[in-house]
């Protein structure tokens, strides 16, 4: 491939006006000592018929699907996603842009950032919105510096039931300064806020997950009336932000800062990535968010106009003195959720939720019906739920591929003591015939 | 024209989106799922038909710069052409469809690809190992910044100072603040390198790290590297590149040559993905030597003809969920076996070899503060035209009128009213000699009619937007 369009000529012609003989000439001013003067040794170039080739090979080394059953999530998920939304993030006016510092030539990108921000106030149920980070783990972790900036003290508690990923992620983050996490343990499931009491006076933050990492509905309320009596910052997690079509927001539940994986609204699973982060607050805090946040103003003919504002928050004006090093973020896995939401609208979101919620409790109703399975934890749950199983869940998995179906997340991959649990997850994407396959297979397989 | 927000364009009771009706026990919820935890409503999405939405984002769009339809020479961001076989590539069903957890023997071939596409970073850096992993260039700051505390904890040395240059990106400083280091800047000196009588001043037993850009912001080759490399290394420093101007470099020197122990890399930049309107980009980190063991995220190696994941020994954790922007890296894997050694090679030499006819052109019209053979970029300066009254921030949005981008404005901070360029190599030579007629026909428009400059833009779907307005008056939300 080759995407140089000078001539023989033009190249001449550009060396004159600039005084040079050659080009090697114009990097006269790298030292000897660290030119490179061997050539690197990397495979090509390949024209674009050989890349498609190699691509369309290596892609069909993965199985993605099970044809027959599909049935994994934790933390990203396999949601419907109308063909319009990838129509809209092909067009090069969208991916080819940059950030839009130049306000005059982005009105299209700006104005549907201020749409996403609009859309995560409206899915939180919470005052203000950036335009997305980068994931959903790394969100937690600026939610937490917002907290230690908020609240003047350093420790992050964390219930046990937020995605393993996104805790050590926070960990990672807060290594840099003498901030404490500490963990909340979970009580057949859920958050247990009792065995940690003592522990509230210093805590900057508590921070829950619902649905949780096991799929159970944590009573956020509850949970968020204590922080807010003991003056800490309630942050929520949401790993799957489609549940929000049916479950109650987090601001509704007394939440300060809501965080989560955007993905899940319009975007493929993508081997992880890209998808994207979302932070949400009350308006008290928006100072303290981290990265770009889009305005509505006007131009100076009185029409309306959008602009990135509040850069004095961030690190290209006050460097050291910023809210968070971000810089560049998801801007176009945003426009893709804020496409999918205006798509879905409320009632196609709350259908797609409260199917997958269905089919999950009928699923878990087969798989329990099972001899040697049941429920790891009996509370209620939504789209996943972890179930104990009679033999190791990895050797599960790999006779259900023989039947053309990906099985569940063996929890032992993050919770060595679960060894015989497995999480299970059901979208509007499942079939009733998936169930089906999938119980009568575990039923010979355990037989 | 004023577009309405698609929530102004909602009109309740639109037809909605359709799902398929399973034979699923319709009640069922309301007895598993207690009442506290259901929503009584939706949430407050539009109501839009297909056709709504279709319309309103094409709309948008058309309201937008991009390098589809502009020149976008704009400093230190690399704005290249982005090559349609990496989307179609990265849309393949065997990538876009595949589940993180999918298990090794399941996703070989993202596997293969993401080893390969390390391998291939170390051969064009000369560093020893990858982590894919940062999401964006600031994140693989941040990364680095984690490993070089956690390798002077384990050395025992109790070094909690960064230093960074004048001209440094903002991100470094930010980066190194939220890594819970202090910040010393370093001078540069009149030839644009950094000024060694004060780097040696700086230096000491508290200094971690200096953190440097290579080709510099103001697009100078650090002529200096040689020594700078000696006494960082001397006073018992690590050396960090930031890889936002790789793409002067490539197959010309290399940051692992140059005696770096860490960089990032800016996939969206030096390789051909596109920027998305601010992400998602990719900022993978490579190490030297020991430091390898502390990036993020297993090292990929072969074991009986599959590709796995090693935990790395000493590693810092990770920084973000699974193992970093796939659908980016796919693009990035695409561009360079495109490209092969001897494409990326010619497309440093282009990217210079513009950079530098632009310059030339120009710099009779605007001051060159630096008087050298540039790199990938420069950086003019608009003082000339400041005395007669018009900044930086008037020219970049005159030159919006003319069709092109404009240039970033007032970056790096040691140029009074900056002007840095950047063409890359894809733009062919009609296109830069029209950009060079634009910014000298508004050379002369600031001595023969100032007013039609510090007024624009005139031709953009909105005239100068009131920032300090949007500031004074939040509006973040639109319902």
């Amino acid at each position: 491939m080759n995407y140089l369009p000078h001539t023989g000529a033009e190249i001449k012609e550009m060396l004159e006006v600039v005084g040079a003989e050659s080009v090697e000439e114009l990097f006269c001013d790298i030292p000897h000592g660290v030119r490179l003067y061997d050539d690197l040794s990397l495979p090509g170039p390949l024209s674009e018929f050989e890349i498609q080739e190699l691509m369309q090979s290596l892609s069909r080394q993965n199985r993605p699907d099970g044809e027959n059953g599909f049935f994994l999530g934790a933390g990203a998920y396999r949601h419907f996603i109308p063909a319009a939304v990838d129509s809209i993030i092909s067009r090069g006016e969208f991916f080819t842009a940059y950030t839009p510092y130049q306000a005059e030539a982005s009105q299209g990108t700006l104005q549907a950032i201020f749409e996403f921000q609009t859309a995560v106030s409206g899915l939180t149920g919470l005052d203000v919105a950036n335009a997305s980070l980068y994931d959903g783990a790394s969100s937690l972790a600026e939610a937490a510096q917002m907290a230690v900036m908020a609240k003047g003290k350093k420790l992050i508690m964390v219930s046990e039931g937020v995605h393993p990923e996104y805790l050590q992620t926070l960990k990672t983050y807060l290594a840099g300064k003498d901030y404490l996490v500490e963990m909340i343990p979970l009580n057949e499931g859920l958050t247990d806020l009792d065995q940690v009491k003592d522990r509230f006076p210093e805590a900057a933050a508590v921070a829950v997950q619902n649905p949780n990492f096991f799929g159970c509905l944590e009573d956020l309320s509850a949970i968020f009336n204590v922080t807010k009596e003991k003056g800490a910052l309630g942050i929520a997690v949401i790993s799957d932000p489609v549940t929000l079509g049916f479950l109650r927001s987090p601001g509704e539940s007394g939440c300060d800062v809501a965080v989560g994986e955007g993905q899940p609204l319009g975007l493929p699973m993508s081997f992880g990535g890209p998808g994207f982060g979302f932070v949400a607050a009350r308006a008290e805090h928006t100072r303290r968010l981290p990265g770009r946040i889009v305005g509505r103003t006007a131009d100076k003919d009185g029409r309306v106009a959008y602009c990135l504002t509040l850069q004095t928050r961030e690190q290209h004006i006050r460097r050291e003195k910023a809210a968070s090093n971000i810089c560049t973020n998801q801007a176009l896995a945003a426009l893709a959720a804020t496409v999918y939401l205006s798509l879905m609208g409320p009632y196609g979101l709350r259908k797609a939720a409260e199917l997958s919620a269905r089919l999950a409790h009928l699923a878990a109703h087969r798989i329990c019906d099972i001899p040697g399975f049941s429920l790891l934890f009996d509370r209620p749950f939504f789209h996943e739920f972890a179930v104990r199983c009679p033999k190791d869940p990895a050797v599960l998995n790999g006779k259900l591929r023989d039947y053309g179906i990906a099985g569940g997340l063996p929890l032992k991959r993050f919770y060595p003591a679960m060894e015989d649990a497995m999480l299970f997850t059901l979208t509007e994407c499942n079939r009733p015939e998936e169930i089906d396959r999938l119980a009568s297979a575990l039923r010979e397989i355990t037989a | 024209m004023d577009e309405k927000t698609i929530f102004e364009l909602s009109r309740p009771g639109t037809p909605e989106i359709q799902m398929p009706e399973h034979d699923v026990p319709e009640m069922i919820l309301d007895e598993v799922i207690p009442e506290k935890f259901i929503a009584p409503l939706p949430p407050p999405m539009p109501e839009v038909s297909e056709l709504d939405v279709i319309r309103h984002f094409t709309r948008l769009s058309n309201k937008n710069f991009n390098v589809d339809a502009n020149f976008y020479p704009l400093g230190s961001c690399t704005m290249k052409y982005n090559p349609r076989v990496g989307e179609w590539a990265s849309r393949l069903h065997g990538f876009a469809g595949l589940h993180p957890y999918a298990g090794y023997e399941n996703s070989q071939g993202a596997l293969k690809l993401m080893e390969e596409l390390s391998e291939d970073l170390c051969e064009i850096t000369g560093m020893d190992g990858f982590t894919l992993q940062p999401a964006a260039g600031a994140h693989g700051e941040l990364t680095a910044l984690l490993i070089t505390r956690a390798w002077f904890k384990d050395k025992g040395e109790d070094r909690d100072i960064i230093l960074v240059p004048d001209t440094s990106h903002g991100t470094n400083p930010a980066s190194a603040a939220m890594a819970g280091f202090n910040i010393r800047q370093v001078k540069s000196d009149g030839y644009g390198n950094i000024d060694i009588g004060d780097l040696k001043s700086k230096l000491d037993d508290k200094v971690a790290c200096l953190m440097l850009t290579n080709p510099s912001t103001l697009g100078l080759f650090e002529t200096g590297i040689e020594k700078v490399e000696s006494l960082v290394h001397k006073a018992g420093g690590l050396l960090y590149y930031d890889g936002a101007n790789l793409n002067a470099l490539m197959g010309k020197s290399r940051p692992g040559d140059m005696g770096f122990d860490l960089v990032h890399l800016n996939l969206h930049k030096t390789f051909a993905t596109p920027h998305g309107g601010g992400g998602p980009g990719s900022g993978p980190v490579g190490a030297l030597g020991p430091l390898v063991d502390y990036l993020p995220g297993d090292e990929l190696v072969d074991e009986d003809g599959l590709t796995v994941m090693k935990p790395r020994t000493r590693s810092i954790g990770r920084v973000r969920s699974f193992y970093g922007n796939f659908g980016v890296l796919v693009k990035a894997y695409v561009y360079i076996r495109g490209l092969g050694a001897e494409g990326l090679v010619r497309a440093s030499e282009c990217a210079v070899l513009s950079a530098n006819y632009l310059a030339t052109r120009l710099k009779e019209a605007f001051d060159l503060p630096f008087k050298r053979r540039c790199m990938h970029e420069f950086v003019l300066s608009a003082s000339r035209q400041k005395k007669l009254g018009v900044s930086a921030m008037d020219i970049a949005k005159r030159i919006l009128d003319f069709g092109f981008h404009a240039p970033t404005v007032y970056f790096p901070l040691i140029v009074p009213e900056a002007l840095m360029i950047e063409p890359t190599e894809t733009e062919n030579k009609q296109t830069m000699d029209a950009f060079c007629e634009a910014l000298l026909a508004i050379a002369r428009e600031v001595e023969e009619n100032p007013e039609i400059v510090k007024s624009a833009p005139h031709n953009t779907p909105v005239s100068r937007v009131d920032e300090a307005g949007a500031a004074r008056k939040l509006m973040l939300c639109g319902i």
